[in-house]
Order: C-alpha cells, then sequence, then structure tokens
C-alpha cells in the first residue's frame, strides 16, 4: 500500500491549526534545531529526528503543544537536539514518564523516543501496559539490534549468532518479536519503518499522531559503527526488499480480498512472524477509548455528581461526614 | 482508668456510674466477629463526643480469619498511645482470654463469653463479669444467624457501660446500615438494643467520662492517619497520582482512587512500583504538584527515579507507609526503620527533603506542607508515615478547610529573554517552566538526568558537577534556616531530653507527663522536618545531661539508631544515645521510662 499519507488530521486535539488569532506565525523546521546531535555520522537517527522536524513543520504543531520524552541509549538523546520542551528520562521509563504527562496534561501530544533496549528490554514491562491501558502518545523506537551507546553489547533484538561483547561466540537467545509482544499487549496502533525509507518513516509519524491512543512506531535505524549492514536486506539500495503493506481499500474489487485489514489481529500478527526483512507499514490499528477519555468521561461523570461544586465544597461535604 | 470525684449532668441515669477521664478498652476475638466494627464506631462516636480517642488494631497476617484485637482508648485529656495497660478486656474465646488477660490492669474488668471462655476465678486481680452474648445475641436477633451480630450486642453491652451518647450512636448505625438490607438491619439493631439492656452494673461497674471543660468548642472529626493523608493531598491541590498496591500504603491510593475525580483529578493503578514514581514525576513535570506512595520495598524501587527528579529539580510527594524491614518483613506491623533509605536512598549525592508526621491529625496537615516544600524547593519530599499512624484512628479539631484548601494552577508564566532552567541563584532554587511554558528566547528545557549547565545542556565538563551539587544542596541549607525549631516539652533544660519522630512522638510525650507527674522532671521534643533537620537543635541538646533519641527501629551497628546517628553526625554531641525497639509495635509509655531509668544510672 502506498496511500498511508492522506489521512486527515483527525482526534489529534493536541496539534494546533496553522494560523488562529494570538499564534505566533507559521514557523520552519530549520527553527526546531537545537544542539548538534552527537549522534556517528551516518547513524540512521538523523533520519528520524529531520522527520520529527518535518511532521512538526508540516502539521504546525507549536513548540507549546508536544514534549519529547526518552530514556536511556543513544535514540534517546533525541531530546536535546528539538528545540522543545523535553524531557530526558531514566533508562527504560520513558513510557512510563509519558503516562503520567499524558493523562494529566490533554493539551500536550506526547511523543517518546527509545530504542530496543530501552524499550523492549529494561522498559518492557512498561510497553505493555501503556498498550494494553491505550494511553495516548506516540513512540518512536529506533531499533538497531545492538547496544550502542554502550558500545556493542547483545540487544533484546540482536539476531541468534550476532557477535557482541557480550556474546563473543554470538548471540544464543531468541531475539524478541517487537511488533508481536504489541499486539498482544492490545497496542492499539503498530506500524514499521525503517530510516532508509524516510517518505515511509513521515507517513508512519503522520498517522501514528492521528491515532488516538497508544501509537508505535518500530523503526529500523542502523547503527553504522557496531552493527553496519544489520538491515541491508530490507534496503533496496543494498539489494534489498523493502515491501510495503497493502492496507484494504474496502472498494470489492476481486484483488481488495488479498489486501491486509489492519483491524485483524490475527492477520497483523502473521504478517509479523514473517523473517527479516519481513514487510513495512501499519500492521494493526483499531479505534479503542485511550485511557485518557475514560478517565475523563469518570471525571465527568463525578464533577457532575457533586454539580460541580468547588474542591472546597465537596471536601467540606466529605469532612462533615466524618465529624 | 483514671477516676475522679466531679459530677455530671446525666447522673440520673446512671447514679452509680463512676466518673472517669480515660478507659482503654480491648475487644480480642476472631477477624471474622466484626469487632473492628465495634471499635470504629466506639472510636467515631468518641469524637462525635467531644472525646479523644486513639485505637490500636492487629491484623492477622491470614488472608482471612485468625485471632485479632481492636483496642480503642477514649480519653476527656489529650490522648497521646493507645495505652500500656487495659482497663476493660472483652474475651470472646478462650484463646482471647488466654492471649490478652496479661495486659489486663489490675482491678481491671474482664468481660467474657462463658460459653466460651473458662477464666481463672481464682485470680482475684481482676472483676469478672460473664455474659453468655453468643445465646443472648441468637435470642436478640431471633435464633436467625448463628452468632452474626454479637458484635452489635457487645457494642450496646459497652454503651451502656459508659453511658455513651445514646441517639448518637443510634444515628451511627443507622448510617453503617445505609448500605445493608433491612433485614441485617433490623438484627443488628435488635443485637445492639439487646445488649444495651443488659445492665453490666448489676455484676460490674458503670462508668462515665467528665467532660473536657477546656475544649476549645471547635467539633472534632474522626479518621485514620491514611485517610488524613489522602485528604491532606486533596486539600493541597494534588490533582494526579499513581501507586501500585503495598500493604500499609493500599488505602490511600484506594481513597484518592475514588475521591480524585470529583475534583477532576486522576489516580492511576500503575503496573509496578517503578512506573507508579515515574507517572507521579511525568505529571509533576507537566506542573502540578504528584504524588506516589508505597511502603518499604516499594521506596528501595522508587529510588532511582526519586534521584531523577532530585537532578533534574521536579518537585514530587513521596510517601512511605513504614512497615517492619527489610524485604518483605512485617507487612502489618509499624516500624520506623526507613528513614535512612529516605534521607539517603539513591546514589550519588542525592538531597532531598523528608518530613513526618506525629500523629493521624498531623498526617493531614503534613501532606499540605509537603506539597507546598515540593512547589517552592522544585525537590522531592519524602513523607515517612508508619502502619501505626496509617491504621489508627484518632479524633481532632476539624481543620479550617477555608484557610487551607487551594487549587495548583499550572504556572505558565512566559520565561524571558534571560531564562535558564537552572541558573546557579544565591539561594539555588530553580522555577520549573512546565510544557507549554512560552520560552521567549527559544531556549526551551531540556530536563535531564545528566549533569548540566545552567541552560540544561549536559556536559561532562566537572565544574557544571561542582556547581550543580552545590546549588541542589544549598537550597536544602536555605530550607533549613526557614524551618521552625522544635518545641521543647517540659523544663527547657535539665537531665533528660527524649526526642522522637514520627508515631514515637505520642508515648514519648506521655512519658515526659508521666515523670514530671512523678515529680522527675523530664522533657520531650518531636522532629518533623527529618531532612534537612532545623537549625537549633544542637543549642537546646546542649541543655541537657541525657539526649536519648526514642524510636522504633534497631540500635545498629555502633549501637544508635537511624535518627540518633543522623543527630550524632551533625551535631557531634556524644550524649547523643538511643531508646530503640523492633517488635513491630508502637512504644509503651513503660517501656520508655523503663529504658531510660536503664541509660541514666
Amino acid at each position: 500500500m502506498n496511500n498511508a499519507t492522506n489521512n486527515p488530521s483527525s482526534g489529534a486535539a493536541a496539534v494546533a491549526p496553522p494560523t488562529q488569532p494570538g499564534q505566533p506565525a507559521p514557523y520552519k523546521k530549520v527553527e526546531l534545531k537545537s544542539d548538534r546531535p552527537t549522534w556517528c555520522p551516518g547513524c540512521g537517527d538523523f533520519t528520524v529526528l529531520d522527520l520529527y522536524f518535518r511532521l512538526c513543520e508540516r502539521r504546525q504543531v507549536t513548540r507549546e503543544k508536544i514534549t519529547s520524552v526518552s530514556g536511556i541509549g543513544c535514540s534517546s538523546r533525541f531530546p536535546y537536539f528539538v528545540q522543545a520542551h523535553g524531557v530526558h528520562f531514566i533508562h527504560g521509563r520513558a513510557v512510563a514518564f509519558a503516562t503520567g504527562l499524558s493523562l494529566s496534561r490533554p493539551d500536550l501530544h506526547v511523543f517518546v523516543f527509545s530504542g530496543d533496549g530501552d524499550a523492549y528490554s529494561i522498559g518492557g514491562n512498561h510497553l505493555e501496559h501503556a498498550a494494553r491501558k491505550n494511553i495516548h502518545m506516540t513512540l518512536v523506537v529506533m531499533d538497531n539490534n545492538v547496544y550502542g551507546l554502550t558500545k556493542k553489547q547483545t540487544s533484546p533484538t540482536s539476531p541468534i549468532g550476532f557477535k557482541s561483547k557480550t556474546d563473543p561466540m554470538g548471540a544464543m537467545d531468541t531475539p524478541t518479536n517487537p511488533l508481536k509482544k504489541l499486539i498482544s499487549a492490545g497496542a492499539t496502533f503498530v506500524a514499521r519503518t525503517s530510516h532508509t525509507n524516510p517518505q515511509h518513516v513521515l507517513q508512519m509519524m503522520e498517522r501514528a499522531m492521528d491515532h488516538r491512543g497508544f501509537s508505535v512506531i518500530e523503526c529500523l535505524s542502523e547503527c553504522v559503527e557496531f552493527y553496519p549492514g544489520a538491515f541491508d536486506a530490507a534496503n533496496p539500495r543494498k539489494g534489498g526488499q523493502f515491501t510495503l503493506i497493502e492496507e484494504k481499500k474496502k472498494d470489492g474489487t476481486p484483488e481488495d480480498a488479498k489486501r491486509h485489514d489492519p483491524s485483524d489481529e490475527v492477520a497483523a500478527y502473521r504478517l509479523a512472524s514473517l523473517p527479516f526483512p519481513g514487510v513495512f507499514g501499519v500492521f494493526y490499528q483499531v479505534n479503542q477509548p485511550a485511557k485518557n477519555d475514560k478517565e475523563k468521561q469518570l471525571i465527568d461523570t463525578a464533577r457532575a455528581a457533586t454539580s460541580n461544586a468547588p474542591p472546597l465544597a465537596v471536601l467540606q461535604k466529605t469532612f462533615d461526614r466524618m465529624k | 482508668m483514671s477516676t475522679t470525684n466531679a459530677s455530671s449532668s446525666n447522673e440520673a441515669v446512671a447514679p452509680n456510674a463512676v466518673p472517669i477521664k480515660d478507659a482503654v478498652i480491648r475487644i480480642a476475638g476472631n477477624s471474622q466477629d466484626g469487632i473492628q466494627t465495634v471499635g470504629e464506631l466506639l472510636a467515631r462516636l468518641s469524637g462525635r463526643t467531644a472525646q479523644e480517642v486513639m485505637s490500636y488494631m492487629t491484623i492477622p497476617a491470614t488472608i482471612s480469619g485468625g485471632p485479632s484485637i481492636y483496642q480503642v482508648r477514649i480519653g476527656s485529656d489529650h490522648v497521646l498511645s493507645v495505652g500500656d495497660v487495659v482497663d476493660v478486656l472483652v474475651a470472646f474465646y478462650q484463646h482471647s482470654y488466654e492471649g490478652h488477660i496479661s495486659a489486663l490492669r489490675d482491678g481491671g474488668v474482664l468481660i467474657y463469653d462463658p460459653d466460651q471462655v473458662k477464666p481463672n476465678l481464682e485470680d482475684k486481680r481482676f472483676t469478672y463479669v460473664g455474659v453468655p452474648m453468643t445465646t443472648l445475641t441468637i435470642e436478640a436477633i431471633g435464633g436467625k444467624g448463628r452468632d452474626k451480630g454479637k458484635n452489635m450486642f457487645l457494642l450496646g453491652l459497652i454503651a451502656r457501660m459508659f453511658d455513651l451518647n445514646l441517639p448518637k450512636l443510634e444515628t451511627m448505625l443507622k448510617d453503617w446500615g445505609a448500605k445493608r438490607d433491612a433485614s441485617t438491619m433490623e438484627a443488628t439493631m435488635n443485637a445492639f438494643h439487646a445488649g444495651y439492656g443488659f445492665d453490666i452494673g448489676r455484676m460490674g461497674q458503670n462508668f462515665r467520662f467528665i467532660p473536657n471543660e477546656q475544649r476549645s468548642g471547635r467539633p472534632l472529626m474522626v479518621m485514620t492517619g491514611n485517610q488524613a493523608m489522602a485528604y491532606g493531598l486533596i486539600a493541597a491541590g494534588v490533582r494526579f497520582g499513581a501507586a501500585y498496591p503495598i500493604t500499609p500504603w493500599s488505602s490511600i491510593m484506594e481513597i484518592m482512587r475514588a475521591e480524585l475525580p470529583k475534583y477532576g483529578g486522576i489516580f492511576l493503578q500503575a503496573e509496578d512500583e517503578i512506573a507508579a514514581v515515574c507517572a507521579a514525576i511525568g505529571a509533576s513535570y507537566g506542573g502540578r504538584v504528584a504524588v506516589t506512595g508505597t511502603s518499604g520495598p516499594g521506596l528501595a524501587l522508587k529510588t532511582e527515579a526519586i534521584g531523577w527528579a532530585v537532578m533534574a529539580e521536579i518537585p514530587l510527594v513521596v510517601i512511605d507507609v513504614q512497615r517492619g524491614g527489610p524485604s518483605t518483613g512485617l507487612p502489618t506491623k509499624m516500624e520506623q526503620s526507613d528513614l535512612n533509605i529516605a534521607v539517603f536512598g539513591g546514589h550519588g549525592d542525592c538531597p532531598r527533603i523528608v518530613v513526618a508526621p506525629r500523629n493521624v491529625e498531623d498526617a493531614f496537615y503534613i501532606s499540605i506542607e509537603a506539597v507546598k516544600l515540593a512547589r517552592d524547593y522544585s525537590c522531592p519530599v519524602i513523607i515517612l508515615s508508619d502502619q501505626a499512624i496509617g491504621f489508627r484512628v484518632e479524633a481532632f479539631e476539624v481543620p479550617d478547610l477555608k484557610a487551607l484548601v487551594q487549587e495548583m494552577p499550572i504556572d505558565f508564566t512566559p520565561r524571558g529573554a534571560d531564562f535558564k532552567p537552572y541558573e546557579d541563584t544565591p539561594d539555588g532554587i530553580p522555577h520549573h517552566a512546565p510544557p507549554g511554558t512560552p520560552i521567549a528566547n527559544n531556549n526551551f528545557p531540556i530536563l535531564s538526568g545528566l549533569e548540566h549547565n545552567e541552560a540544561g545542556h549536559p556536559g561532562e565538563d566537572p565544574k557544571f558537577h561542582v556547581v550543580m551539587t552545590a546549588k541542589r544542596r544549598r537550597k536544602l541549607q536555605k530550607l533549613a534556616e526557614k524551618l521552625p525549631t522544635p518545641e521543647v516539652f517540659g523544663p527547657a533544660e535539665g537531665d533528660v531530653l527524649l526526642v522522637s519522630w514520627g508515631s514515637a512522638y505520642g508515648p514519648t510525650r506521655e512519658a515526659a507527663e508521666k515523670s514530671i507527674a512523678a515529680g522527675q522532671p523530664m522533657s520531650a521534643l518531636c522532629i518533623r522536618y527529618l531532612n534537612p533537620l532545623p537549625s537549633g537543635l544542637g543549642k537546646i541538646f546542649s541543655r541537657f545531661k541525657h539526649i536519648l533519641v526514642v524510636e522504633n527501629n534497631d540500635s545498629g551497628l555502633y549501637g544508635y539508631g537511624q535518627l540518633a546517628a543522623i543527630l550524632r553526625a551533625c551535631c557531634c554531641d556524644a550524649r547523643i544515645r538511643g531508646i530503640n525497639k523492633t517488635d513491630g509495635l508502637s512504644f509503651k509509655v513503660t517501656e520508655i521510662l523503663d529504658a531510660v531509668r536503664a541509660q541514666i544510672s
């Protein structure tokens, strides 16, 4: 499928329209640039950073409406390179941090930038629960199949046989399959892309941003220093295959029957089971209420029951019962 | 039970009632007997009739069933501890009698069920009152439900015995029964009235509490420490919390989960302790101080994230309702052994604020104060409560909510051209710019766990680390200067000064009062701010010969408990010693007095 770019920006309450009275003039992505990235030349993360700038420019998300949150790792240096509010949190817990931020600040769109170690290893538990709770945020995992910041140790996505400093004889453990993990955990938007196809990365980012709930993009991002060539098989310029998922158009044509229905969990799981390089695009997407919205409903009901009384009156009433 | 000769207006009702100022009642049975309900209703009634009250209960370690007690101390004067000895013991079973008769004071009253208990009547120290509670309850209810309802029979019995306010008690029972079906309620009232009608005065003695003339007139309210803390946070404007269930913290999160939506807030049950603290930090970063809470094992898990909040200078409130440790320890027993992890826990030089409430009332006020401190100093604040404060019921004057309740609007004040998130100011206190804040110089803050410069940019230049480490320390030194010096109860100088923190306050203060009353002057002081410590302590200590720190933790490798060791380190005073114990129970007044005698002789 190649038609993913044209989704209207529905549901993204956090995204301000380009110009409103009193709002600053439209800005260019160059204004979002901050510290010079400290990544190695050729690192795949540069692509993701540049596309994030393009996304913000295209959507004219004001810098007061986004927050970039990260954990620890090469990819997690991300927020320093973005001229907007950001947080460089502790290892593996960026999603947990973003959960609190997203629930308490409905006016923001929270982006989390993470890596395979941060998201799938030390932070694996948080990923699973943010997924099942459907916390509204966008998580971009820059997966390089290796620990880069600590200089070449085995990561949860390193393939069997990969020789690292912690597995000099070759990795022996079955790598995690993040897509299957996310689908089974109940994530409501799961996509896969690669830094070698910037246009596709941007498409996925836009669709993720428009998704209400927990959206995850697994983005292959090559580590040129410690695992060069890891993703050549998915890169047409290196003789590989970048196969796109063709999504159902629901046009009733016979060829449509063969296309992928992203709301079909079993089909998504089957696609996620394909051997590397597999396929790219949206594996799974369903509309389910985000926890943010369910909590809001709870609040609205509870506030209505108090006839929208101010805090003092509500607490006074509770205390009167305890006298 | 202290008796006096003062008279009371309702003498006609119980002409032979002995006027008393204080009574300790212990009900011993099994956990399914509903004795907790009786205890709580008694405690609540006492508060409503302007008596002070403190309760104590044991929960069996088993999931359901097992021996259990509820002890309630009711007093016309202030009640500082739950009472060393029991005036009235109610024993439902032989094991209740055998397990608790040693707590009954000489001259005390044993109320027992003769169908279940065979007391040693030869022991002439006690008054024995056999009341066939099981049989009479079944008769009163009409033979329907086994012995269910005997707790209500007992409540009636006690109400008559202590001449409690019957109309108020009946109202409370009706409130209590509002959620129950009509037949249960009818049985409850029948059992209660049967108990009330059973005039114990024929066999034992009736009593009447002397009204306290000195009361301010403000009505009292009754709640547990955990309730007080939850409502304190709500009053302070906290609208987001995240936690993971753990005894004895859980009831705070249960209350907040139910209450916060009424105020527009959210309480998140997180997947683990770490996620809970991280989500709370995320919400705090959003601009309103958020809370997480736990008990010891959870605090251990949260320390790394708390370190981030110290480094990034983000406000946060962390509650630790302490229990016995280390590891799973004693989940249902009190201890004060988390002071070290609260003050020092985590890696690196990591200054944070630590405070401890001294009773249930203080649990309410200290929560409000903790939120303010977190905000004013952009720093995590750990509140060290404990199982004893958390679970017991106390009466205290209704707080002036109008003066206390606050909202916490997010401060989106635009930051000017000279904005630096971590400016090295003389007081070292930063002012967090939450996401959404317009930043005029486009130098948006990236909050970081890496050491950073004033602009918040990371760097390994050691000079940043020197400046920023000093800055984070300095702001707490500024706070220490502003903290009030603790008041000394009793003589300002003398032989013995008892120092306490947290729930050791009550029995410590009562020990000093008793000693003074016995003609042996003794002073007491309670420290609420544990890190940083208030200034002026050394000066106070210098006026006493012996400084004894009373705390429920081990005397340690070198002979001092956790606070004692900190005080010795910061006051360089070798006269500071400890009175410690680790049996999972609050100090008894006599234990403290005995230990003082042993230490100073």
